[in-house]
């Protein structure tokens, strides 16, 4: 980021007023290329107030709080913990255990089912005779399971003298706003990954006055590519299971990638417009998934350590796509702000004759930029095979209009040689944002697509008011 | 045409011209390039609205700030690229624009007729359902012409009509213009061809820089007073010339052909030398140029810089040999608008910046930062948009990126075109200041004062080829070199 107007101004400042300020502010680099941040952070902030509603934490956390609590109040109490079943809910009584334990309360019972399992349980306390004197649930199981409800309780005791005391124990609940629950951010993070990480190599071909209309149907290729190879690899046990999924993933990026170079070739060697060469891709590529699947059906694949890649999340309770979609962003924004090519790739799509007799190989560098748009169109191909335990050649229908979207409201223009990296990730955040928030906010379907088709139209409208500037006051 | 007045931001192209045209003339209007032909006509045609001054037509004044209100006056301009939709046939691009209402249906057997009538009134019947793709350029050109009679055109403007055309079609259009004559349209005829205007004009107007240098009749006129007028003033002191020491042939070019643009071209350039490369738009130099530096292929010849052969094929390998072009256009081939002036700085000369590839921002701007010292560059900072400079400054951000190469020849494509006084004074000593350093010069330029002020020897070309060479060029006139460009002499 280059702060040079924005700084010049602030140094002559005192001595113009304040309409020249705003000018300036409005006009700076700072805003053009980064403007639409503020856009994501008003979308965020309105999304957390409309969706400001009572709390009622299931994790890990929660879990420690009501733990500490009793270890803390009532050091020597008999402890019952009742949670239904679910992963959340497993952390959390999981946590309470643990937490218990290690301070001087006693774990007498730990139930992990429906409403009669927690009844069960208590009946065989009572009958033992052991003394119960908190049972920790959580929110659901606290309202809803008649087991756990004053009266049922009080029949209890009235029967076991050892659950006389017995009181149930859950976390507090509050007001927060859903939309800002970190979980749910991770989730909103997580469904934009895949637009988000093809977005970057959309980024790089309009940024060569170029575009891509065959991603969609590359992600399929790559996810029936990826499947066929594996179900196909695993058949072979003398081969690591790390070895195959590594493999076929890389096979079928690389296979992507090709595809990516073949429509660079074509639309420099022939010269023809990028939109029908990658028209025509678009069918090949959705023709050749058809193909290698086999039909329309899905290509299943039975392995959980394939399907860990997309669902787990190894560093940090982040998931894995948010990591390698962050990973990814900053190596584009290193290579088109801090290297050679990045340059030459501004350079060929603000003029292409210019760069070309500066010396700038603008055929291999447009090449480029097709092929890292297939390497990771292929890439996203491979995440959301994972992501559903298998590859399907109808899959992600229409998903390059929602990457070329992302790019457009990131900034980027479509007429070449201007736009930001991290301005794409922003522009694929945005969508995802307000795809989440409306659904947050029961938004109608309809009503969806009405605001998405308008915010487009803006974003192309702003790039043109923003490449006036300098347009202008040329001529 | 009383007092017509035109500007053009930083540019007066227009001071007060007066025209006048009788009924069933041929006026020629001359003048070098540049000197507002085309601006006068755009003006007479609507395509720029005058800033000042009035047109009357039979003594009634009228107003045209639009192509359709000088239709509506009966004046039809033929520019230089026509104005023919290819896929359609001739009848329908003479009626294209005038078929009523969107809704109202077209009457093809009416407008069949017409068509073929106004064909046949110029002499030259072509089939009316003929697609315009499939007509020679001498039949697109009579189309147009035929158009612009269909809406009742009394002046017909043709802006160097002769010069797509083969011989044979010249003939035609003579006949043409004969024909209109004799049916009191009046015309007025730019060209560069002087033979041609000998043939055909009545009158001949000379413009030179915005101005009228004045309007006689044919038969009082000779081709060398024709060419005076043209060139017009006295060389003065605009160019500090600084001779440098001559020394051994550097670039060296041989038998250089490009389909019939460039045609067996061969010279060579001397260390501190500064070879001026002059001659009229379209007669090779700047092909010429692109055929060294690679920009475009060559179908023959050699290149050698210091007795080495060069084999190139693209600019890359041009910039690496250390040969470097500044280009005419500097908007559309020099420079990228859109990014900022360090970058278009750095664009040819990231390799020196950088380190496998990452750029060190630090290196760049200190380099360029001593530029714009030594240049005087106006901007604000490094980052300004080159697209918001001035033409002079945006000139010097180009001569920064290509002084940044060192490189060993250099080839300057109009290098003052469209730049003021100041800045192109700056570009001379500026070249002094290279032949100095032992560098080769190319200056190619239609500023036939420049081209003597500032080369140590001259080449002309003429029709893709070199037609005539001045090594003593304190002793030549523009008048001798303009008698070389138009082709009328082969020597001095």
């Amino acid at each position: 980021m280059r702060f040079c107007t924005a700084n010049k101004a602030h140094a002559s400042g005192l001595r113009l007023n304040e309409y020249a300020n705003m000018n300036n502010l409005l006009r700076s680099r700072f805003v053009a290329n980064y403007g639409m941040f503020f856009v994501l952070l008003l979308l965020c902030a309105y999304f957390s107030i409309m969706t400001v509603a009572e709390q009622n934490p299931v994790s890990a956390r929660a879990g420690q709080g009501v733990a500490n609590y009793i270890v803390e109040n009532h050091p020597n109490a008999n402890v019952l913990i009742v949670v239904p079943e679910g992963v959340n809910d497993h952390l959390y009584a999981e946590a309470v255990r643990e937490t218990l334990e290690a301070g001087s309360p006693n774990v007498v019972g730990f139930v992990v089912g429906e409403a009669k399992d927690a009844a069960t349980e208590l009946n065989r306390l009572g009958e033992a005779g052991i003394e119960v004197r908190f049972i920790v649930t959580q929110y659901n199981a606290a309202n809803n399971w008649f087991v756990l409800g004053e009266k049922q309780l009080a029949d209890k005791a009235a029967k076991y003298p050892s659950l006389r005391q017995a009181q149930v124990a859950k976390p507090p609940s509050y007001r927060w706003p859903t939309f800002l629950m970190p979980a749910h951010l991770l989730t909103v993070a997580n469904q934009t990954a895949l637009v988000a990480i093809v977005a970057i190599g959309m980024t790089l071909v309009i940024i060569t006055a170029g575009i891509d209309l065959s991603v969609a149907s590359l992600i399929a290729f790559a996810g029936v590519v990826v499947s066929v190879l594996i179900n196909f690899y695993l058949e072979f046990t003398f081969y690591s299971v790390a070895y195959c999924l590594v493999c076929a993933s890389l096979t079928a990026v690389l296979a992507s990638a090709i595809t990516g170079v073949f429509t660079g070739a074509i639309v420099t060697r022939f010269d023809l417009p990028a939109f029908i060469v990658t028209l025509g891709v678009m069918q090949i590529g959705r023709g050749l998934a058809w193909k290698v699947a086999g039909g329309s059906e899905p290509v299943r694949v039975e392995s959980e350590a394939f399907h860990h890649l997309s669902a787990g999340a190894d560093l940090v309770g982040i998931p894995n796509p948010v990591v390698i979609m962050a990973v990814l962003y900053i190596a584009a924004h290193i290579l088109m702000s801090h290297t050679t090519l990045g340059r030459y790739l501004y350079a060929v799509g603000g003029n292409p004759e210019a760069a070309r007799l500066s010396g700038v190989p603008v055929k291999s560098v447009i090449v480029f930029a097709y092929a890292i748009c297939g390497a990771l169109a292929g890439l996203g191909g491979v995440l959301d095979a994972s992501m559903f335990s298998n590859g399907r050649s109808t899959g992600a229908m229409g998903y390059e209009l929602q990457v070329i979207a992302a790019v457009v409201v990131g900034g980027t223009s479509l007429a070449g040689g201007q736009g930001k990296m991290l301005g794409t990730l922003i522009g694929a955040l945005i969508l995802g944002v307000i795809a989440d928030g409306m659904r947050l906010t029961n938004v109608a379907i309809d009503t969806q697509m009405i605001v998405f088709g308008s915010l487009i139209i803006i974003a192309v409208l702003i790039d043109k008011l923003k490449s006036r500037r300098w347009r202008g006051s040329n001529q | 045409m009383r007092g017509i007045e035109k500007s053009f931001p930083g540019v007066r192209a227009l001071k007060g011209i007066d025209l006048d045209l009788n009924s069933g003339e041929a006026l020629a209007l001359l003048g070098e390039n540049g000197a507002g032909k085309s601006t006068l006509i755009k003006i007479l045609g609507g395509a720029h609205p005058p800033d000042a001054g009035a047109i009357e037509i039979d003594g009634e004044a009228v107003s045209i700030v639009n192509p359709t209100d000088a239709q509506k006056a009966g004046i039809g301009v033929i520019y230089q690229e026509f104005n023919l939709v290819p896929a359609l046939t001739v009848r329908e691009n003479m009626f294209l624009g005038q078929e009523g209402g969107v809704f109202s249906l077209t009457h093809a057997r009416q407008e069949r007729r017409q068509t073929r009538e106004v064909l046949e009134r110029i002499g030259v019947p072509i089939d009316t359902e003929r697609l315009c793709r499939e007509l020679t350029v001498g039949q697109q050109q009579a189309v147009e012409i035929a158009k612009a009679l269909l809406l009742d055109a009394r002046i017909i403007v043709m802006d160097e009509p002769s010069a797509a055309l083969t011989l044979k079609e010249v003939d035609g259009l003579f006949n043409v213009v004969r024909e209109l004559k004799a049916q009191r349209v009046g015309i007025i005829y730019i060209s560069h061809r002087l033979d041609e205007i000998f043939e055909i004009a009545d009158r001949v107007m000379v413009m030179r820089d915005g101005e009228h240098v004045g309007t006689e009749p044919i038969g009082d006129l000779t081709r060398n007073r024709l060419i005076e007028m043209m060139v017009g003033r006295k060389l003065d002191d605009e160019f500090p010339k600084k001779a440098a020491e001559i020394g051994e042939e550097r670039l060296v070019v041989r038998g250089l052909n490009r389909s019939r643009v460039v045609r067996d071209v061969s010279f060579s350039v001397r260390r501190g030398e500064v070879l001026g490369l002059t001659g009229l738009v379209g007669a090779g130099r700047t092909e010429t140029a692109r055929l060294i530096f690679g920009a475009d292929e060559r179908d023959s010849g050699t290149i050698e810089l210091d007795g080495k052969p060069l084999d190139i094929r693209h600019p890359r390998q041009a910039i690496a040999a250390g040969i470097c072009l500044l280009t005419e256009d500097r908007k559309a081939e020099g420079l990228v608008l859109g990014q900022s002036v360090r970058e278009n700085f750095g664009l040819p000369n990231l390799k020196s910046f950088s380190e496998r590839g990452f750029i060190s921002d630090r290196r760049e701007s200190q380099a360029f930062a001593k530029h714009v010292e030594s240049l005087q560059i106006k901007i604000a900072d490094q980052e300004q948009i080159t697209g918001t400079l001035s033409g002079g400054n945006q000139q010097k951000v180009v001569l920064a990126k290509w002084l940044e190469r060192d490189a060993e020849v250099i080839i300057f494509d109009e290098p003052t075109r469209g730049i003021d006084v100041g800045a192109k004074f700056e570009i001379y000593l500026l070249m002094n200041q290279l032949v100095a350093a032992g560098k080769a010069i190319v200056m190619i330029s239609s500023e036939l004062p420049e081209v003597l002020g500032m080369s140590d020897r001259i080449l002309v070309m003429h029709e893709g080829r070199v037609t005539g060479e001045v090594t003593d060029v304190a002793s030549v006139t523009q008048e001798q070199i303009m008698q070389l460009a138009v082709g009328l002499a082969s020597t001095v």
